[in-house]
């Protein structure tokens, strides 16, 4: 079992929390990880993308050139990385944000318009989670429960109001049928 | 009874100073200061490259030979991992004033609990006679035959006065070792150096105007003619910089 | 559960350095090491130590200069251009035969090169560190467990020989997080410091850490007795990883992130029903000739694979003494090749042997 994950959006949209708590979770479960961002001038240009593989063996190489999970949160995203998904790959759309749709017939896409449920359920900044709720359903790559407890575990007390929040974004994710 | 004696902190060696050269006096003196303050057991010396690139061997406490202008740089190494040793530097006018100005601008910036001595004497000695930072206008050197020409080789850097713009030095002297009153005057700057160390008062520097007969083309006895008509009135002595003096007068 | 935790490569070597006892760190900004000195910033000052960023990295080599002339453990950590800039102090450290650690977080050059990830720097850290005769322990990790891992390796190795030791990582490294766990390597015994200069006390007589020597007799025996102890340390500290090479016809020789991409090679190119292996220094200096030179008796074809023009290539060439074929793939200025482009370059190679 190895998932290549390639995460994509804007700084600011949570992609570093997101593929940072895909890859602790996995670490969790003591499942091999790596976590790449990347970095440079396309950081300061404001895109921002992260590759976490999770895999029950060793892993070599940490880029991914040809994800088999692709999340993206906005158009640059879509039109850089959707042609490079591997062939029976999943490919994750904010459809929020990008106005667009694969004419791949090899990889299954999934569209959630995740910053508009947050929005109209006022979980701000949580479009995020939604997506990973949503991750989850569709690869049962972790079990639902115990990502959860473990994604909460993380908040400190201080933001306890935080915990509520999430645990709704991840449950609007997963249960959105799209 | 013995009247003058081999400071104890100075080792019983041949030091290999040319005929006339002060850093002899010098060297004596920072040896007195240590023995006075009794801290040759805890005191690490840093010596520069140069004609004093040997003063490791001369002083008998913990000593360290570091590159070419690095020595405030190295000191600070040695003081801030062991803050009970008493660190000083010792280097010529091409270490600290050419190609170590950055260490040694930095090392006062940051106000680092050091002494420097250092040597002025307006020339490279140890490479035969080239032109210094502080070398004089219309000075003769090997790499200034036709006198220093503040048009083309620039002009001279006044280390004191420079220094004392600085907030973390403490202490700027310029001294003098041409004769036995400044040299009784410079042994007091050098101890209050030290002790301001000792007190963690931050960087004291005293600069030293010296002679270097071998590669001025004069005898002992002109050279310390020459520091003091020519020397003097271009680096003037005196204190440019004391925090105990500035406390007093607030 | 493990006591695993996930980490950024840099940070997980400075986090390293503090539990081999190094609390003491100078530095000088540049990308890509920089999280090093920011993590230290931040921790040194809780445990009692100090992170002080100088104003150059030739002040700050020489601030390590000082503090390792105490006997104090201390690092430093720079990329490519501050690593020539360091050249001077590192020899002078050689010369005077102090420990101290030294990170290079590679970025492309030469010049200013760019920040992106490289391995240009590999003749610089395994041949011509500064002036003189002299070598430095050159150590390549390829995961962040390694940063951490070879920190430590790096600070024994560094107190057991007197003399500088060397990470060579690269800006992937430093900028991944893996798991990392900080109890995986035991401490090895570190002979007494009898040598340091940090006030004799009155107990000792002086000691002088010194690298001048007006007397060529004397210079030449102290290169020789240095070249003693490196002979030693060819014989005793070679590390290298052998993955898959027991039946291999073609090795592949890589180190740091290039192995990583190799080891995602040689399972697809064996996949394909070629027979590939990989050989990954992890000491670059001592190199690993010896396994090398074994694996030449059955391997019909080396390709190595770096970061660069091919700066391993004449290491490999030597180590079998020409024995086999070798050949070279490679990307450099930043550029990073993927497990497909090296799996192309061992068909080729594959073809040219069936």
């Amino acid at each position: 079992m190895t998932h290549n994950i390639v995460i994509s959006g804007f700084g600011g949209q949570g992609i570093l929390f997101a593929s940072k708590q895909l890859a602790k979770s996995a670490m969790h479960e003591d499942l091999h990880v790596s976590w790449l961002p990347s970095y440079g001038p396309e950081m300061r240009g404001g895109a921002c993308n992260c590759s976490v593989i999770i895999s029950d063996e060793e892993i070599g190489s940490p880029l991914i050139p040809h994800p088999d999970i692709l999340i993206v949160f906005n158009l640059p995203s879509f039109d850089k990385f959707e042609s490079q998904v591997a062939p029976g790959g999943l490919l994750i759309v904010d459809s929020t944000l990008v106005n667009k749709k694969s004419e791949r017939s090899d990889i299954n896409a999934s569209y959630i318009p995740a910053t508009g449920l947050a929005a109209e359920n006022k979980l701000d900044g949580l479009a995020n989670v939604i997506v990973l709720g949503h991750l989850l359903k569709k690869t049962g790559m972790f079990d639902y429960d115990s990502f959860l407890s473990f994604m909460v575990s993380s908040i400190p007390p201080a933001k306890a109001a935080l915990i509520e929040k999430n645990t709704l974004a991840l449950k609007i994710g997963y249960d959105y049928e799209s | 009874m013995v009247v003058f004696d081999r400071p104890k902190a100075l080792s019983d060696v041949p030091l290999h100073y040319c005929p006339g050269c002060t850093h002899g006096i010098v060297h004596r003196l920072v040896a007195e200061a240590i023995d006075d303050l009794g801290v040759v057991d805890k005191t690490v010396g840093i010596a520069p490259v140069g004609c004093s690139v040997f003063a490791y061997n001369y002083f008998e406490c913990d000593m360290i030979e570091a590159a070419h202008g690095r020595a405030p740089a190295v000191a600070t190494g040695v003081k801030r991992t062991n803050p009970d040793t008493v660190v000083f530097t010792y280097q010529g006018d091409g270490d600290l004033a050419a190609i170590g100005t950055a260490e040694t601008v930095h090392a006062c910036a940051r106000g680092e609990n050091l002494t420097i001595i250092f040597i002025n004497n307006c020339i490279y000695g140890m490479t035969g006679g080239q032109m210094a930072p502080t070398s004089m206008p219309g000075q003769v050197t090997t790499t200034s035959p036709y006198g220093r020409d503040r048009k083309i080789q620039g002009s001279p850097v006044h280390v004191c006065e420079m220094l004392s713009t600085l907030d973390g030095v403490a202490y700027a002297e310029r001294v003098s070792v041409d004769c036995p009153k400044n040299i009784l005057h410079a042994k007091k700057s050098i101890k209050k150096a030290f002790q301001n160390q000792i007190d963690k008062k931050g960087l004291s520097i005293i600069e030293v105007l010296s002679t270097c007969p071998s590669n001025w083309g004069k005898s002992p006895e002109e050279s310390l003619e020459w520091l003091r008509k020519e020397m003097m009135p271009f680096y003037p002595l005196g204190v440019y910089k004391d925090i105990d003096s500035e406390e007093e007068s607030k | 559960m493990s006591n695993k935790v996930l980490m950024k490569g840099n940070e997980a070597l400075a986090e390293a350095a503090i539990k081999s006892g190094c609390i003491h760190f100078f530095g000088y900004p540049i990308t890509p090491q920089t999280e090093v000195a920011e993590y230290l910033a931040k921790r040194l000052p809780k445990v009692g130590g100090l992170c002080l960023q100088a104003e150059s990295e030739i002040a700050a080599i020489n601030m390590v200069m000082g503090a390792a002339a105490t006997g104090t453990r201390v690092m430093t950590s720079s990329s490519s251009p501050g690593i020539s800039l360091k050249s001077e102090g590192i020899s002078y450290i050689a010369g005077c035969d102090l420990p101290c650690v030294i990170v290079n977080v590679q970025r492309g050059g030469p010049g200013l090169g760019g920040i992106q990830p490289s391995q240009a720097d590999y003749n610089q850290a395994t041949k011509a560190n500064a002036h003189g005769d002299m070598h430095v322990i050159v150590l390549a990790p390829s995961s962040v467990q390694e940063m951490a891992t070879l920190a430590g390796e790096a600070f024994d190795l560094a107190d057991i020989y007197r003399m500088p030791a060397m990470i060579l990582a690269d800006g992937a490294l430093g900028q991944m997080m893996e798991p990392v766990d900080f109890d995986a390597r035991e401490s090895r015994e570190i002979p007494e410091k009898t040598w340091v200069t940090n006030g004799h006390g009155g107990k000792r007589k002086k000691n002088i850490v010194n690298s001048l020597f007006m007397d060529p007799a004397a210079l030449e025996a102290s290169v020789v007795e240095r070249f003693k102890r490196y002979d030693e340390i060819k014989e005793k500290e070679v590390k290298y990883e052998e993955y898959m090479t027991e039946d291999a016809d073609i090795v592949l020789v890589a180190y740091g992130i290039t192995s990583r991409i190799c080891k995602s090679a040689v399972a697809a190119a064996r996949a394909a029903g070629i027979k590939v292996g990989l050989l990954r220094p992890i000491t670059l200096w001592p190199y690993p000739s010896g396994a090398l030179a074994k694996l030449a008796d059955t391997v019909k074809h080396f390709l190595v694979v770096e970061l660069n023009m091919g700066q391993m290539v004449d290491d490999v060439k030597l180590s079998i003494e020409c024995r086999r074929p070798v050949s070279f793939f490679g990307r450099t200025g930043g550029m990073l090749p993927t497990p497909d482009d090296v799996v192309e370059e061992i068909k080729k190679i594959a073809g040219g042997i069936a």
